[in-house]
């Protein structure tokens, strides 16, 4: 079983992320979950969005609290306290920001894969939604689906131009990370 | 067909599949996908029925009270505060006997206020005389969703169907829905006997006398104790059609030989499911899962627990003052047996407090080290309480 | 908040206004959205009504941005009850006012949908029981809070998740509640709508409600960018729009009777102001629904113009709304 957080910003798609990618897992096969952790709706506030990704059944509806991967939608949330809690020590970050490898992993004091996913999705959607950029970032580093799953999962939500923007923007952001890096550790923990 | 569907949508589409004529909408957390949902599919052509967009939860009952006796199929869902305001309609509706279906989107009750999940608002209107069934994942909900309607209309009692909020509503996960052909060879169309029709007037909600309403009240207690077949019957007659059951009234799990049991209602008892699994070095431990809270399952519960050493009930909702809901009709029900266990009565994740698995050995480290509690909170945060509540 | 007060020595309530020249009710550090029309209007009217008032809110996005506990943005006396009961609550708290001698005012706050319809029966008896307590309004035009759905106050035609446009649909089939005519038909002392987009005229009409003993009411329009589709830096361009076009008429009523109308110099065809929203796009497509939409929606924008007479006689070359200015590439006023 995988287990992913996604943190984010109310207004950057964080929700359709988690079940973006369950419907990618559940559409090739697996079991998967998705579901926020709810607040009043309002954009701009922090959101917390959790995915299980399993070959068996998962019948838990608990919160994700040992994530084996976080996907941060926002580099300021990097302040808030508690985004890196429950991280897996093996655990891979996946942050949306422009700063550099190192710069990022300095600040955070640990490894971690920086994406500049607004900058891809302005430049292919024209809207700064990072959310499809970061998780064909995150299938291009675990290979736990192949990419058409998540280009079918975007076919079932978006329609004529905007999907193929999106499917696009998830082919470039794909390459923008070290393909396959998180492989080993997402077979661990076995999907 | 298996899809991935958050559960609000596969709800949506469950009842969508069926043919409601009329739906009343209001929205609240968390229902309100589930409308959404179904504003979309009569906007699109898919769904055509009168979608009423009322200006209450009171109205949203009212309406289709008046719409199931002028002999339509309806729909609305409600949470929390909704389910509190449209109370008096709920006990309408029963108590005239009308077949009505609906989803509670379980949610807590204000003050203080929540929009997270727990069972508080079901629980709150257990008397009024509805059918009450718990599902334990979104697979339950469609499933459910369309056994009400034929409960509803062979009991002629209204049936709710009740679905964590956020934690059910909200997650996406695998649905098998079935093809419209399927709903169709389950449901006949829409029948009430006592519809209103100028071609045959009857006068309904009349003033009933001293002289008539302990009749009434007794017909209406013994309807719902009856209905227990005919829950039975649709789970068994969908289990037919689609190869898939919810277990009826209840559903035991886990190990047969087993001393101690966890019995819950909801989505909660799938967690405990995987944790029990994780944890096999605890010992034998039988899973007791409650899908119908009304009519209550007596007699099925007491073969549940027989031979058992401990049992412990674990709530979603309480009576503040007394204790338990659910503990305490656990108690009532088992009271007569000849060897009845000692009973753990705990209430969880009030208020949408997530629920660990970790709940499930601490649990079971309760029953081992402690003396069964008459009532308690289980997950309280003592440093969050007054000193003196300590 | 309170100058050289202390618990012992508080300052005296006459004194309070005159302490701080410009009182605030709601401090900042709320959660509202950017651009939220709602969180102004609210900050314009508790800064207009001063400090000695008690505030009924009822239950929407008001309530839920300015008090996540343990916090709360509120620097006077409040609660929350329900959603339905808010005219209930604020009549309870005016009628213990008024038994013990006390000159403090209360508001009552609520939402389109805790306004127009969840709570239009409490609204009502309060009204009627000539409570005296100023009722204010904030229009957004549907359940905000709960994610966009339609309220009986949300516009003809507009999209929101309950109202959505597809084949059948074009959005909301049913026109926007007249609550005003209701509320005139109470025959209160007064009654007003307002707009964010003319601050100087809400604090005008507050003070106006503040000083009659008896109910008031005022219906505040309120841009919700989310809601409404627009970026929150619009939100003052938007409200004034929707008063330029005749969509909303900003009115003044007395026992029923029109006692004044705010005139719009240049009226401005319906479609400057929904071309800006989203919940509008469906009409801007080629499909001869959206353009008979459009002639309705204009038809009604024309029909407030002359019902409440808000044309001037003559053209007005001063243009003091400014759009003259605007089209003649000039600077945007106020």
């Amino acid at each position: 079983m995988i287990e992913v957080r996604i943190h984010g910003r109310g207004g950057q798609g964080n929700v359709v992320a988690a079940y973006l990618l369950a419907t990618a897992a559940i559409d090739e096969g697996h079991f998967g979950q998705a579901f926020p952790a709810f607040g009043a709706e309002r954009r701009g506030a922090p959101v917390v969005a959790f995915v299980r990704i399993a070959g068996q059944v998962l019948r838990r509806h608990n919160q994700v609290l040992h994530p084996d991967f976080l996907i941060i939608q926002d580099h300021a949330l990097l302040h808030v306290p508690g985004v890196l809690d429950g991280l897996r020590p093996n655990g891979g970050i996946l942050v949306n920001t422009t700063l550099d490898v190192s710069a990022l992993e300095a600040q955070l004091g640990r490894a971690a894969i920086a994406l500049p996913a607004t900058q891809l999705a302005k430049a292919h959607l024209g809207r700064p939604v990072p959310n499809t950029a970061l998780l064909s970032a995150f299938l291009a580093l675990t290979q736990m689906l192949p990419m058409h799953a998540l280009a079918g999962a975007l076919g079932q939500k978006f329609k004529g131009e905007l999907l193929e923007r999106n499917l696009r923007l998830i082919e470039a952001a794909a390459q923008q990370v070290p393909a396959g890096l998180w492989k080993e550790v997402a077979h661990a923990t076995g999907a | 067909m298996r899809q991935a569907l958050e559960g609000s949508q596969a709800i949506a589409r469950a009842v969508a599949l069926c043919r409601p004529q009329v739906i009343a909408a209001y929205p609240i957390t968390p229902q309100t996908h589930i409308v959404e949902n179904i504003a979309k599919l009569v906007a699109d052509g898919r769904l055509a029925c009168e979608f009423v967009s009322v200006e209450s939860e009171f109205s949203a009952a009212s309406v289709v009270l008046g719409a199931a006796v002028a002999g339509s199929r309806t729909y609305t869902a409600s949470a929390s505060q909704g389910i509190l305001l449209m109370g008096e309609v709920l006990y309408n509706i029963a108590g005239s006997r009308v077949p009505v279906v609906m989803t509670c989107a379980n949610r807590a009750v204000s003050a203080p206020l929540s929009i997270w999940n727990d069972q508080q608002d079901s629980m709150a209107v257990r008397d009024a005389g509805w059918i009450q069934l718990y599902c334990a994942d979104n697979q339950e909900a469609v499933d459910t969703t369309i056994q009400a309607y034929r409960i509803a209309e062979r009991t002629e009692l209204p049936v709710m169907v009740c679905v964590d909020g956020f934690t059910l509503t909200h997650t996406l996960e695998p649905i098998d829905l079935p093809t419209q052909e399927q709903v169709d060879a389950f449901l006949p169309p829409y029948r009430f006997s006592r519809t209103l029709d100028p071609r045959r007037p009857i006068s309904m909600g009349t003033l009933v006398s001293p002289d008539f309403y302990p009749e009434a009240r007794h017909a209406h207690h013994q309807a719902l104790l009856k209905a227990a077949d005919a829950i039975l019957a649709a789970d068994a007659d969908w289990h037919a059609q689609t190869g898939r059951s919810h277990g009826g009234l209840l559903q035991v799990e886990g190990d047969a030989d087993a001393r101690i049991a966890i019995l819950s209602l909801g989505s909660v008892c799938g967690t405990l499911a995987d944790a029990r699994e994780m944890h096999p070095e605890l010992g034998p431990v039988k899973l007791i899962r409650l899908r119908a809270f009304r009519p209550f399952p007596a007699e099925s519960l007491r073969e549940a627990c027989a031979g058992l050493t401990d049992l412990v009930v674990l709530e979603r909702a309480l009576s503040p003052g007394g204790g338990g809901i659910v503990g305490a009709e656990v108690k009532a029900a088992l009271f007569d047996m000849p060897a009845p266990p000692r009973v753990h009565n705990f209430a969880v994740g009030l208020g949408g407090r997530d629920i660990p698995l970790e709940t499930y050995p601490r649990l079971l480290q309760a029953v081992a080290t402690q003396a069964p509690q008459p009532f308690a909170l289980f997950d309280v945060d003592p440093g969050k309480l007054p000193v003196e509540d300590r | 908040m309170r100058m050289n007060a202390t618990p012992e020595t508080p300052i005296p309530l006459a004194d309070l206004r005159r302490s701080q020249p410009r009182f605030q009710g709601i401090e900042s550090g709320h959660r509202a959205c950017l651009g939220c029309g709602e969180a102004l209007a609210a900050r314009l009217v508790t800064e207009a009504a001063g400090p000695d008032v008690m505030i009924a809110n009822a239950t929407g996005c008001l309530e839920i941005f300015t008090t996540p506990w343990p916090e709360s943005a509120w620097r006077l006396p409040w609660m929350h009850s329900l959603f339905e009961n808010t005219g209930a609550i604020a009549a309870g708290m005016e009628a213990a006012l008024k038994a013990q001698g006390k000159s403090t005012k209360v508001l009552a706050f609520g939402g389109d949908g805790g306004t127009f319809d969840i709570g239009f029966q409490s609204l009502s008896g309060m009204l009627e029981r000539g409570h005296n307590v100023l009722y204010v309004c904030y229009d957004n035009e549907a359940y905000m809070n709960t994610g966009i759905q339609r309220s009986s106050s949300t516009p003809h035609a507009a999209m929101t998740t309950t109202s959505p446009a597809g084949k059948e649909r074009m959005g909301k089939r049913h026109l926007k509640k007249d609550i005003l005519t209701i509320i005139a038909a109470h025959h209160i002392p007064y009654a007003a709508s307002a707009s964010v987009a003319y601050p100087s005229d809400i604090r005008k009409k507050v003070r106006r409600a503040m000083e009659i003993n008896g109910p008031t009411f005022l219906l505040i329009h309120s841009p919700c960018p989310l809601g409404w589709g627009h970026d929150g830096a619009l939100s003052i361009e938007v409200a004034r729009l929707a008063v330029q076009t005749g969509l909303f008429p900003l009115i003044e009523l007395e026992r029923g009777e029109l006692i004044g109308a705010m005139p719009i110099r240049q009226p401005r065809p319906v479609t400057d102001y929904l071309g800006l929203q989203q919940r509008f796009s469906h009409l801007f497509k080629d499909d001869p629904r959206a353009r008979e939409e459009l002639e309705h929606l204009q038809a009604l924008a024309e029909r407030n113009i002359e019902y409440y007479g808000l044309k001037g006689l003559h053209d007005d070359p001063r243009d003091s709304e400014g759009a003259d200015t605007v089209r003649r590439g000039g600077q945007r006023w106020a």
